[in-house]
């Protein structure tokens, strides 16, 4: 059942935004605490589940993965809405705030990544990119590299 | 003619959301034919589509008068639906399906590290900048402080601490200008920042912070990074809304008094 993927997926997302609320009344915090993150982490778990039980068929799986090939274009849609008019005219002060907060956290970003090894990761994580950038077929390709005995 | 031209209007009001679906794919068709006719697959088709996405917006903001961009024009209002908090967060957890669980424990540290530091660098820039253009009282200098960290931390720090009015728009477009930097900016110095594997996508998420210059940004360079750096910019927010108006406000007030 197609719609059992995107029920688990519509699940685990509203778990996990209910939890970054109460996290953030626990807290004190007038927003929702890492909700989202939450909710991923749900999925990861509700996937690895699924597959030790051998009930992640692939309607399922194409249930959630087709969400996951809807992000660019959603992600396009968000860019297309955002209020760039305000961005465009802050004048210096936001300039300067916003460009130089972004510089010194670009450079943190290479600091981080030299630390421990470059790992480009496995066939996995080409599997997964091509599922997110909309290719299934590729991520077919990329699947059947992964080793057996790996959690996919 | 302007009869078919209102009948067609009205379908678009009428179907907002299906419309958005044949706008944006059409969108993202002529951006990756341009990303292969013009740059040679140099540059990602995803990131012609993001930036183009901007561009209307900012034309859909001085057509309109309006803060959402091409959502506020009635016939492409269902591309607030489509690109709006919902369905992005919805999208966002369903990447999560293709995370490698054992990539993502390996970087767990560096992601908490990240999101320390992603906190504190962007407020310490915000909060000086504020200082160097004459503000003197804690609350507003903690206010842009904060908007440097996100979009959303600084209006609820803001609104927590009692901030003005004008400071609280300036924390906010600061933020919005972030997210949109972030969006730009990401595949241009990806390659400079290492930004080509889990590792460095978890700690750029944490860093990086705002959900949708993350989200956009990744989109843009790389989608097999999209999960972990989403992972831990999702709690960027909330770790920015719960330290601004208290830890880092009380610092700056201790330190201006």
């Amino acid at each position: 059942m197609i719609i059992a993927g995107v029920a688990l997926l519509a699940a685990c997302t509203l778990i996990g935004v209910y939890l970054g609320d109460l996290l953030g009344i626990a807290l004190g915090v007038k927003a929702n605490v890492g909700g989202v993150g939450i909710a991923m982490i749900l999925l990861i778990a509700a996937r690895v589940w699924l597959m030790r039980h051998g009930r992640l068929s692939k309607n399922v799986k194409f249930g959630v993965e087709f969400w996951g090939g809807m992000y660019i274009p959603i992600v396009v849609a968000m860019a297309a809405q955002q209020n760039v008019v305000a961005a465009v005219s802050g004048g210096p002060i936001v300039i300067i705030a916003a460009f130089g907060s972004l510089a010194i956290c670009f450079a943190a970003v290479a600091l981080l990544s030299r630390i421990g090894g470059r790992d480009p990761g496995g066939p996995e994580v080409e599997h997964g990119g091509a599922l997110i950038g909309g290719e299934p077929e590729a991520a077919r390709a990329d699947a059947a590299a992964i080793p057996a005995g790996r959690t996919r | 003619m302007s009869g078919l031209w209102h009948g067609l209007e009205h379908v678009f009001v009428e179907q907002s959301l299906v419309a958005a679906f044949a706008v944006v794919g059409a969108l993202i068709l002529v951006s990756n034919v341009a990303a292969r006719r013009l740059t040679n697959g140099r540059v990602h088709g995803s990131a012609i589509a993001i930036v183009l996405g901007l561009v209307l917006a900012y034309f859909g903001g001085v057509l309109t008068g309006g803060k959402k961009g091409l959502a506020d024009i009635p016939a492409l209002a269902g591309i607030g639906l489509m690109g709006g908090a919902m369905l992005r967060d919805f999208a966002i957890v369903a990447t999560a399906f293709e995370v490698d669980v054992i990539e993502a424990r390996r970087a767990g540290l560096v992601g908490v590290l990240a999101l320390a530091l992603g906190t504190l660098l962007p407020f310490l820039v915000g909060t000086l900048t504020a200082v160097a253009f004459g503000y003197h009282d804690a609350v507003s200098i903690t206010t842009i402080g904060a908007g440097a960290i996100t979009y959303i931390v600084g209006p609820v720090t803001g609104a927590a601490l009692g901030a003005d009015s004008t400071v609280m728009a300036l924390s906010i477009a600061t933020g919005v200008t972030k997210a949109v930097g972030v969006m730009v900016g990401t595949p241009l110095v990806a390659k400079l920042i290492g930004l080509d594997n889990p590792r460095s996508a978890m700690a750029y998420g944490g860093l990086m912070g705002t959900v949708s210059g993350v989200a956009g940004g990744l989109a843009a360079t790389d989608p097999k990074l999209v999960p972990y750096g989403a992972l831990t910019a999702t709690f960027h927010t909330g770790i920015g809304c719960l330290v601004g108006p208290s830890v880092l406000f009380l610092t700056v007030r201790a330190i201006v008094g």
